[in-house]
């Protein structure tokens, strides 16, 4: 398992702006080790953000989004403490979600 | 003298490592559910968009890109799009020199602003490309990123 995803929701207006910094390797598949071998792929291909239920972002990714993901969206309506959901999926089937309450 | 021979020569060997842009097989793979394999395993950005089932895409002033001019270190750059096209269902981010030129692919759900910031790796010096789907049409807007250390874990 993975570390916790830092995930900062702030409202703003009506618009509530949300920063996520997840906790990820993001192996490319194509880095060699100090022994010369192929590293191989391990990056998260889907993440997605839930706010009361509703989807408010839904992104899929390459292998070369950056080591340890920033993402930033806004999506209308978010109250603050709401709470704002994230979660990921990876190649090898590893997923993580977090919640973060809207500030 | 010496010395600066080897080390072009290694720089070389790492760089054709590079080229060669091969997944290796991995059999703990499984790719997750709506990940569209054929559109991120494109080796050029226009099979990136041919993959995505749009028509060649055009460049628009209404698609704004964020990108450093100068990246120091490819690991990290910055990118963010933020598109002014009415209807736009998807944003996308492509570096057009990497060995997987498609990077991030967003959704718009209703609601959500059509603007987003990630972090990408970057090998070389390329073309950065924001995408905009409207309907079944691709916009983009253009930016070239200078990189003086790759971002490919060489």
């Amino acid at each position: 398992m993975s570390d916790p995803m830092r995930i900062r929701a702030q409202a703003q207006g009506d618009k509530t702006t949300v920063r996520i910094l997840v906790s990820h390797e993001m192996e490319t598949g194509l880095r060699r080790d100090t022994a010369g071998k192929l590293v191989p792929a391990q990056f998260i291909q889907s993440i997605s953000a839930t706010h009361n239920g509703n989807t408010v972002m839904n992104a899929q990714w390459g292998t070369s989004v950056s080591k340890n993901p920033f993402v930033q969206f806004s999506f209308k309506g978010g109250k603050a403490g709401d709470k704002v959901a994230v979660t990921w999926v990876d190649n090898r089937g590893d997923k993580r979600t977090d919640e973060a309450v809207i500030a | 003298m010496e010395r600066r021979v080897f080390i072009q020569g290694g720089a070389a060997v790492l760089g054709a490592g590079m080229g060669a842009g091969l997944l290796p097989q991995d059999a703990l793979a499984q790719n997750a559910p709506g990940w569209t394999k054929a559109a991120f395993e494109s080796k050029t950005m226009a099979e990136a968009i041919k993959a995505l089932g749009a028509a060649p895409a055009t460049e628009s002033k209404d698609v704004l890109l964020q990108a450093p001019e100068i990246a120091e270190n490819g690991n990290v750059v910055r990118l963010s799009a933020v598109s002014n096209l009415p209807g736009t269902t998807q944003i996308g981010f492509v570096v057009e020199k990497n060995p997987f030129p498609l990077s991030a692919l967003f959704d718009v759900p209703a609601g959500t602003d059509p603007s987003f910031a990630v972090n990408v790796k970057m090998g070389q010096t390329s073309n950065v490309y924001a995408l905009a789907r409207v309907g079944d049409k691709l916009f983009y807007s253009v930016k070239e990123v200078k990189v003086t250390l790759g971002g490919c874990g060489g």
